[in-house]
């Protein structure tokens, strides 16, 4: 397929491979920041291919990995009122709340619809005028434009059922958060090519700086990820730290200006709980006070009460990149797909459902 | 639509529960649109069941179909109730002969939705070279179903060239796959709400069972093992079939037959395509001598012009599936735990 097949060419992923074979002399860990990357990196078998002097190590780039158990919580809740209608990503629908998770309530009877596009979910509330119609809005920066323009169009339209449980989460700050926890060992990142897409690249120069660690904004087909870790492991041999962007086909420095309008039109930064890490400031958009009658949690009354995350689920050390799902001692025992502890089992970017389906056993073994 | 088969005409607009309550009604639904285009000898002596003969080894198989939406680019309810039941057969080595069909209706279905649903039945039950010899209708109240639910069952002879069991798989045979991979899904999917999708992508939904029957009597014990990849797509197979055998199946990701369009899609949704349900394809697993013969002549063929060796099984990593990327690693094709759902990013 056009851009896809050029991007998987066995050439071109052999050549990155010998340089990079050529040039690593010291050990180095990397993070990939998204589970995307992540997918694709095991999916790939890449990871048996690299020099053994580089350690991926696998970043919190995974949107439902990270959406607190409090917040699953508050979708179930909503998902449960009368004349309602949650709408969500799918892969939302299978993480445990600290109950059940959504899968579990709509079988229960709850009105759970999958959405590609918060679009769609305007559009249903305009078709049941008599039901509130609310959209989970879970993601990083790569899907907040649709989701804000969902309530741009729906204030525009005068669809007033409709609102959104708004769970965005935010990279720069997670990186900090990563970098200057006591434990860090991440010799470099490779930023996540999606969310540079919309957002650009200047909020990586400063971390860059601070933390003197090479940033390599990186997209996520074989040879995107080779490169962007060729790119990175330059960098750490010739011991400088800068910016560089390998996703150039999409990233530009200055980011999509459309997208960043629309975000700004409707959301403000807030501080964040992230599942298995904790609270970040200012790491999340919530919905801003100009379009409060769009936030699902002014409209309703939302009647749960916290709860602990799960002790056994080690995936906060997981995606700080401090332990690797083999090394949990749940992983494919006590956790697994079916029975999950915890998001990283069962989102499609979640790492350690990356490692359960594809990972072969040299791979696990290493981890 | 091919209009070889009569067009059944109804004189009302949508179901009602009468026309599952056996009386008047059932009659008149029977009598003007059923008959008419899926009549036979054995089906229009209308009793409680078909006496026949049949000689030989016989293959017994059923299948329910509840597909949503229930027409799809490339085909209906109807026609895939067919096909699927009749694939399932002639993976058994078996030419169908003898169909069931037995509907359960939503009330409030479309007289014109259901007409076409049955017109489709006709074409590929006369396509396939089955006769539907008895059935059954039922209507459900309105909320209880989802328009439409077929459930067929179908009886078929088996070839007596026939030698199809997983313990006749040895490392060393190769794998073959008979068309392009996930293309049933993919149209379904473009179609569901809140999903769809622009796209050209079309299922795949036919009727195996004459080239299959074809590739039996010409290759008998050559060919172990065969099973149309449907639900759950071409990984669970492999993987019930490594269950099966503690053998080892590689793959190689290269040499899977798939649509662009398909792979875009699926890219695009973040569905792994080995895991999306086929309608009109099968897994061939034979020996290797008879491989490239075998492939020959399944090109020849109007559902095999794209078939191709996917993979070998082997002693190695007993019990499971390993595929060969396309950059040269590997990775485990395991089972996967629910159904795939589309990623948020």
């Amino acid at each position: 397929m056009k851009f896809l097949s050029e991007y998987r060419d066995p050439a071109l992923v052999e050549q990155y491979l010998q340089e990079l074979h050529r040039i690593t002399t010291k050990p180095w860990t990397l993070m990939e920041i998204c589970g995307g990357q992540t997918h694709s990196l095991v999916k790939n078998g890449l990871l048996d291919l690299l020099p053994k002097q580089i350690t991926m190590v696998h970043g919190p780039g995974c949107p439902v990995c990270v959406t607190s158990t409090g917040v699953i919580d508050e979708a179930i809740w909503l998902s449960e009122q009368p004349n309602t209608i949650l709408c969500s990503f799918g892969d939302m629908l299978r993480v445990p709340g600290s109950s059940k998770s959504l899968l579990q309530a709509k079988a229960d009877g709850a009105d759970v619809r999958i959405l590609y596009s918060p679009l769609e979910a305007v559009s249903l509330a305009k078709e049941n005028p008599g039901k509130e119609v609310v959209f989970f809005a879970v993601g990083f920066e790569t899907t907040a434009p649709a989701n804000a323009l969902s309530v741009v169009q729906a204030h525009k339209q005068g669809v007033i059922n409709y609102s959104i449980l708004a769970s965005h989460v935010l990279v720069p700050p997670a990186m900090e958060a990563i970098l200057s926890d006591k434990d860090n060992r991440i010799d470099a990142f490779l930023a996540a090519g999606h969310v540079c897409t919309i957002m650009g690249m200047e909020e990586y120069y400063p971390i860059a700086e601070k933390y003197k660690t090479p940033i390599v904004v990186t997209g996520f087909e074989p040879v995107d990820l080779l490169q962007g870790i060729l790119m990175a492991v330059q960098q750490l041999e010739a011991g400088v730290y800068k910016v560089e962007n390998q996703y150039t086909r999409y990233v530009q420095r200055e980011g999509n200006r459309m997208a960043m309008e629309t975000i700004n039109e409707v959301f403000a930064t807030s501080d964040r709980v992230w599942r298995g890490i904790g609270p970040i400031p200012q790491s999340g958009y919530e919905v801003n006070k100009a379009y409060e009658a769009y936030n699902a949690r002014k409209k309703f009354t939302i009647g749960i009460t916290p709860v602990q995350e799960n002790p056994a689920c080690i995936s906060g050390d997981i995606m700080k990149g401090l332990k690797k799902p083999g090394q949990c001692p749940h992983f494919g025992k006590a956790c697994t797909p079916e029975h999950p502890l915890g998001a990283p089992m069962v989102s499609s970017e979640g790492a350690c459902a990356a490692y359960y389906h594809y990972a072969t056993a040299p791979e696990l073994e290493s981890a | 639509m091919n209009t070889t088969c009569p067009v059944p005409r109804f004189d009302f607009d949508a179901i009602t529960m009468g026309h599952g309550g056996g009386g008047l009604l059932t009659q008149r639904l029977l009598q003007s649109g059923v008959f008419s285009v899926l009549g036979n000898e054995l089906l229009n002596q209308q009793h409680d069941g078909a006496s026949f003969s049949l000689e030989g080894k016989l293959a017994f198989s059923t299948d329910s179909y509840v597909v949503s939406p229930i027409f799809f680019p490339g085909g209906n309810i109807g026609d895939l109730a067919i096909n699927g039941t009749v694939n399932d057969l002639a993976m058994c080595g078996a030419a169908a002969r003898y169909l069931s069909l037995a509907f359960i209706i939503e009330e409030g279905l479309k007289m014109e939705q259901f007409a076409a649903v049955l017109q489709s039945i006709g074409q590929a039950a006369k396509t396939a070279g089955v006769q539907i010899v008895t059935g059954d209708t039922k209507v459900v109240e309105r909320g209880k179903g989802d328009q439409l639910f077929i459930n067929t069952s179908g009886i078929g002879v088996v070839h007596r060239n026939a030698s199809i069991h997983h313990q006749h798989i040895r490392p060393g045979d190769k794998i073959i796959l008979s068309g392009k991979l996930a293309a049933h899904g993919i149209a379904i999917m473009s179609k569901r709400k809140g999903l769809s999708f622009e796209t050209d992508i079309v299922s795949d939904t036919t009727a195996l069972n004459h080239t299959v029957i074809n590739l039996v009597e010409t290759y008998g014990s050559g060919i172990r093992f065969l099973r149309d990849p449907t639900r759950g797509g071409l990984a669970s197979v492999l993987n019930e079939v490594a269950g099966l055998t503690k053998l080892g199946y590689n793959l190689d990701q290269k040499a899977i037959p798939i649509d662009p369009q398909v792979e875009g899609a699926c890219e695009m949704l973040g569905l792994d395509p080995l895991y999306v349900a086929n309608e009109g394809i099968f897994v061939a697993i034979v020996s290797r001598e008879i491989a490239s013969d075998f492939l020959r002549t399944l090109h020849q063929h109007y559902n095999g012009e794209h078939a191709a060796i996917i993979g070998e099984v082997s002693t190695e990593h007993a019990g499971t599936v390993v595929a060969k990327g396309i950059a040269g690693g590997h990775r485990i094709i395991s089972y996967l735990a629910g159904e795939q759902l589309p990623r948020i990013c």
